[in-house]
């Protein structure tokens, strides 16, 4: 335990010590258009280039969410992009070095491609894709769950460039029995030890095999924020955030279930079967969470708008559904009493969130609420009250609402 | 390959081996209180207050602001200095401050920051600290879902 004590306070000083150090010292050395994080610390609008209305939710580790009045672009753009890190962001990237390896056991041969190789070598895709952390809406939960507590802004739809990871395992070669790959990252732990992975998780092959599943390098025609995973970044839309792995250095084969930290009992994982709010789940009666919920946000009027007797008011917003297509939009001023069909387009391409919109109209003054519910392909639709409890509190698709007051 | 020169001062060191110890550990301790300070520089002032009358000419900057510790966010409570020390050393006190849970609940998080998050024996510091965590950040009945809250209204202009 002391030595372990020790560790911890040796690393935590020589990190402080090599970053003061390096402020000064090899200011003048960094790459060009590298911004470098200094001590994690300081102003996280100006360091991550973020939009000032944006809440921080954590600065150890950054945490910051936004907010949904700030999603009414079609397109999220960098600076409205939530921030969800579990560890400390990589200070040392040099992408003239940096490469990508895939491994693993389903693998025939490893294989090292650098950043060149894997632009020039494999014809590269754009795709509208919504990401979303599995604990946004975490903050509604009853008995609370541990962990940030994401109340609606956790979730994005950010054009995405790159190649496909089927396109880059097919060159590698893979055995057949791969089950899932899993990233790894170039984040560094908490605790500054540099034998911990932060995390690493993935998807099973099927997944990874899409066509919209990218090993990216650009996010809304720009490189990637540093925050958002600089140079590279696995990005599989409609799943849990946290598959898209950040500073993306290796992709392992896996021929069983990836087991990397985050992985495991209990993390983005839900009870297999329904438990009552507040119950003990044994880690082994916890399943993995693939494909998110179907939810949808208005993101316009921001909540509070007041509005004159007789006026109409427009409304519009985004709805996603995971793996699959929101089929039908509606809003309710009644609290559910009552149902109206929204305007829903087409997705962009597929795993890209739909825009909806419409008008409404108000019997009377006084105070409202606008709901609004998605309902998906498949026939589910958003529940008004909390989703079934879990001990994580992930998949909170509960309907939003916005308040509007009629004088 | 070693020069005798070198030995020998190898030796000397060897001898005050003790000494060297403690004056490499207090000057460790020093520069972490040095760092800790200028992150935290109002960390000192009570026990500066403690300990030393206050110059009538200063002003000390408050410490704490409507029960909020300023430097942390963490509320005003008893034993919240061992909170501090054991629960910023690795993440923000915001990982705590937007948390809720009961004692049981905050004991299971620090059990599981001590199984895979490398997080030391809290030792009899554990109970104190639990009350702090139990008492000032405990769960609020909020049933299935709780109505809007905290509006800010304002007029929309289309």
């Amino acid at each position: 335990m002391k030595s372990r004590r020790n560790f911890i306070k040796r690393s935590s000083l020589a990190t402080l010590g090599a970053l003061i150090g390096s402020r000064i010292v090899f200011g003048n050395n960094l790459p060009k258009d590298y911004v470098p994080v200094i001590l994690q610390d300081g102003d996280p609008y100006s360091m991550f280039k973020k939009h000032k209305e944006m809440v921080v939710l954590n600065n150890k580790p950054w945490n910051i969410e936004t907010l949904p009045h700030l999603l009414d672009d079609k397109v999220t753009p960098n600076e409205k992009m939530f921030i969800r890190n579990n560890g400390l962001i990589p200070e040392d990237i040099d992408v003239n070095k940096w490469t990508l390896t895939i491994d693993g056991e389903s693998v025939s041969k490893p294989k090292t491609y650098t950043l060149q190789e894997l632009k020039t070598k494999f014809p590269q895709h754009t795709y509208q894709l919504t990401i979303e952390c599995g604990g946004n809406g975490r903050k509604e939960f009853n008995p609370p769950a541990k962990g940030n507590q994401w109340e609606y802004g956790a979730v994005s739809c950010a054009e995405w460039t790159g190649v496909r990871l089927a396109d880059v395992l097919r060159d590698v070669g893979i055995k057949g029995n791969a089950v899932y790959i899993g990233y790894y990252g170039a984040d560094v732990h908490l605790t500054g030890n540099p034998e911990k992975v932060v995390i690493s998780r993935g998807v099973p092959m099927s997944k990874a095999m899409e066509d919209e599943t990218l090993i990216a390098f650009k996010m809304n025609g720009e490189e990637i924020p540093l925050a958002h995973g600089y140079p590279l970044r696995l990005v599989a839309g409609g799943w849990p955030a946290s598959v898209s792995g950040k500073w993306l250095k290796r992709i392992a084969v896996r021929n069983i279930v990836h087991d990397g930290p985050k992985m495991e009992s209990p993390s983005y994982r839900v009870p297999c079967k329904p438990v009552a709010p507040g119950d003990k789940v044994k880690d082994e009666d916890m399943c993995i969470i693939e494909s998110m919920p179907v939810k949808s946000l208005i993101t316009y009027p921001k909540t509070g708008a007041m509005i004159d007797k007789g006026k109409n008011l427009n409304i519009r917003g985004h709805a996603w559904a995971g793996d699959l297509e929101v089929s039908q939009m509606e809003y309710s001023i009644d609290f559910g009493a009552t149902w109206k069909p929204c305007k829903l387009e087409k997705p962009a391409n597929r795993l890209a969130w739909q825009h909806f919109s419409a008008t409404v109209s108000f019997p009377e003054d006084g105070y409202y609420e606008v709901w609004a519910r998605a309902t998906d392909s498949a026939g589910n639709a958003q529940p008004m009250v909390l989703p079934n409890w879990n001990p994580k509190g992930y998949l909170n698709n509960a309907c939003h609402r916005i308040a509007v007051k009629v004088k | 390959m070693i020069d005798p020169e070198r030995q020998k001062i190898l030796n000397q060191v060897h001898e005050h081996l003790k000494t060297a110890t403690r004056l490499v550990f207090l000057l460790v301790a020093g520069v972490i209180a040095l760092v800790y300070y200028m992150l935290n520089p109002s960390i000192l002032d009570v026990e500066f207050k403690a300990e030393q009358p206050v110059v009538v000419a200063e002003v000390p900057l408050p410490e704490y602001e409507n029960g909020i510790h300023l430097a942390t966010g963490f509320k005003e409570g008893e034993n919240l200095q061992l909170v501090i020390n054991n629960c910023t050393s690795c993440h923000s006190a915001k990982m705590v401050t937007q948390n809720r849970a009961t004692r049981d609940g905050w004991q299971t998080m620090i059990r599981w920051m001590q199984e895979t998050q490398n997080l030391w024996e809290l030792g009899e510091s554990e109970p104190l600290i639990l009350d702090y965590l139990a008492k000032y950040y405990a769960p609020e009945e909020s049933g299935r879902r709780k109505p809007l809250t905290n509006i800010d209204w304002y007029e929309l202009e289309d």
